[in-house]
């Protein structure tokens, strides 16, 4: 059995799921800078079965590959951390205000050119959005076909991959002809911890953005130890169309935003007494409510 | 020419996905108001008289796709097939159900055809847009509109430029009507083999276990809830408990969810489930806005919760604060006390 060529794509995603009092401004926008900046979920998911293969199949490797600003680096040292072999940022101003399509669209020249590859796998979706759009448009751009909420990867035999899929009321197994996009679900096993090990080895990891801004000789240092250098990559770099990126490269606009307010009601409060109790269901009996 | 398309979802034994149907009745409401047809595409195997589950809700054409290999779904024959009748039919608007088979064919075909899809949208009206850069204006567009940022904030997207405008909608989010019983539109059927080529079935499946739906929540009159406050899978039984004396169904937060107290199709909220039933009992529930969003709609709303300040509080017409394990025996026992 050969080893298997992965490219995991993450995403940092400011932490939607734990939004405190200040996270909302006055106005009703969000204020991002209040929001801690995570790993998203789904994407930790989907390296622990990339790490799954890279145990099982030797020679497997591992790269990591993330859109967004150069602080998105971060993620690649966790992902580092935890076992992939190197990663790539793609930053540029251009890519602000991408929508799914264009973001695709970006990622999917990156993955075009770190062919050639056997799997490219992320999460089912980001917690910023709930979109689950980008891994099957990633897998329409570089023409590969898809296996989404898979649960697990089984096996790897004859260049097909097994794979648990979790559907709404049920599972899956389908076998699919390398190379594949595959999007893993939350119900799929949680991540492995950083290893400390590779935690000393990687922790000087850094974009030449990064390095430039140490006051170390980074040009010696990644020649001296090259799996330091985390590769930055430009829209130049990718060559591709300005206009299909950004703001001009996504046909979706938002027209407006609005605070979600939820009509309050004058709630009546109860007590736990055995009073109050009785005289609420005598209410919702007589008046048909139940019973 | 420029209609409006429903994708409409086979489950097993050629029965039409509740979500698709509730799609059809939006989709009437826009086409009438945008005075053109509605249309749907069906695709599965052995589809002699589907027409009958369809054509009520006002379809005006429907178009078939009659193949043993396009039951069960798989993504690239199906995306094969549709993109070809899009781009033959050129409808202006896509609606496809947010379920595990449109969050996986829907991004398929709006990346091919380089166009605007808004995901999990809780509405969708017509309106106008005027862009502020250049002046430009825009007729009868769809505004999607959905939760974003963890349902904190609430979207209107729009696609001024690219056609088709695609947008998925959950189940539950709209309501699903029969337009006239006798309505007839036309079939169409779609040569199949004519779009679909070998290499579409590259990912094969082997092995399925597809549980028939076992609840319907959706379209339950009362409600009896649970939140990750209520602790634990066991302590879950007394909710249903509850249920059962009311003749409830039991839902759960995602919380609850995530937890593994209760299981998925049971979920209520922005990721799981709309209902507006006549009565929701909330309990151990704090009511982070996703949930609500999901709710709020009920008739009349009971939070059972030992947080006095938990939001859910806020949309509850009465807020019992004290412990579920106290409150619900209370509960269970004045009801059959008092009930004949």
């Amino acid at each position: 059995m050969r080893g298997l060529k992965i490219i995991v794509l993450a995403k940092q995603v400011p932490d939607t799921h734990n939004v405190g009092k200040d996270a909302m401004k006055a106005d009703g926008t969000v204020n991002r800078a209040a929001l801690p900046a995570i790993f998203n979920p789904e994407d930790l998911n989907a390296l622990e079965q990339a790490l799954k293969l890279k145990e099982k199949y030797e020679g497997t490797t591992i790269t990591i590959l993330t859109m967004g600003p150069p602080r998105a680096a971060e993620i690649i040292r966790e992902a580092m951390y935890r076992g992939a072999d190197n990663g790539y940022l793609i930053t540029d101003r251009k890519f602000a205000g991408s929508d799914t399509l264009a973001t695709s669209y970006a990622l999917s020249l990156a993955v075009k050119k770190l062919k050639p590859f056997d799997i490219v796998i992320c999460g089912r979706q980001a917690i910023d959005g709930d979109t689950a759009q980008v891994g099957p448009q990633v897998g329409e751009k570089v023409n590969i076909p898809q296996i989404t909420y898979a649960e697990e990867i089984l096996s790897f035999e004859n260049e097909e991959l097994i794979v648990k899929r979790r559907l709404e009321r049920g599972i899956e197994i389908v076998a699919g002809k390398l190379p594949l996009l595959i999007t893993v679900n939350s119900s799929a096993p949680a991540c492995r911890n950083r290893n400390a090990k590779l935690l000393m080895k990687y922790k000087h990891a850094k974009t030449v953005s990064e390095l430039q801004e140490t006051t170390e000789d980074y040009i010696q240092l990644t020649k001296d130890r090259p799996y330091l250098k985390i590769e930055e990559w430009s829209v130049a770099d990718l060559n591709a169309k300005d206009e299909w990126l950004g703001l001009s490269g996504s046909p979706t606009k938002v027209k407006k935003i609005e605070n979600v307010v939820f009509k309050t009601k004058e709630s009546k409060i109860l007590s736990t007494s055995d009073n109050e109790i009785e005289s609420l269901m005598k209410e919702l009996i007589e008046n048909h409510t139940i019973g | 020419m420029n209609n409006i398309f429903v994708f409409c979802e086979i489950e097993d034994n050629n029965i039409v996905a509740d979500v698709s149907l509730e799609l059809l009745t939006k989709g009437k409401t826009l086409a009438n108001e945008l005075n053109c047809k509605l249309e749907a595409v069906v695709l599965g195997n052995n589809l002699n008289g589907i027409e009958k589950q369809i054509f009520p809700y006002g379809v005006d054409v429907l178009h078939v796709a009659d193949e043993p290999r396009l039951f069960p779904y798989l993504t690239l024959p199906f995306a094969s097939i549709i993109t070809s009748l899009f781009e033959q039919e050129k409808p202006q608007i896509v609606i496809f159900g947010a379920s595990t088979i449109g969050r996986d064919l829907a991004p398929r075909i709006a990346s091919y055809m380089r166009c605007g899809l808004t995901a999990d949208c809780t509405s969708l009206v017509v309106g106008n847009h005027t862009e502020n850069r250049t002046g430009k204006e825009y007729k009868n567009l769809l505004y999607q509109i959905r939760p974003a940022f963890g349902g904190n904030i609430l979207a209107t997207i729009i696609n001024p430029e690219t056609r088709p405008q695609i947008a998925t909608v959950r189940e539950g989010v709209m309501k699903k009507e029969i337009f006239a019983l006798d309505y007839k539109g036309i079939i169409k059927n779609i040569d199949v083999t004519k779009y679909i080529k070998d290499e579409d079935f590259l990912v094969r499946i082997i092995e399925r276990h597809i549980e028939p739906k076992k609840v319907n929540i959706k379209n339950a009159n009362i409600i009896v809830s649970g939140g990750y406050g209520v602790g634990s899978k066991e302590n879950f039984k007394l909710l249903y408990e509850l249920a059962e004396i009311l003749g409830a169904e039991v839902g759960g937060s995602r919380a609850a969810v995530d937890a593994g107290y209760i299981e998925h199709e049971r979920q209520i909220g922005q990721t799981g489930v709309t209902v507006r039933p006549k009565l929701y009992i909330a309990c151990g529930i704090s009511g982070q806005i996703q949930h609500r969003a999901g709710m709020f709609e009920s008739s009349l709303i009971i939070s059972i919760n030992s947080d006095k300040n938990a939001p859910i509080n806020n949309i509850a017409d009465y807020a019992i604060i004290g412990d579920i394990n106290e409150v619900i025996p209370k509960i269970i026992k004045y009801y059959k006390q008092n009930s004949k």
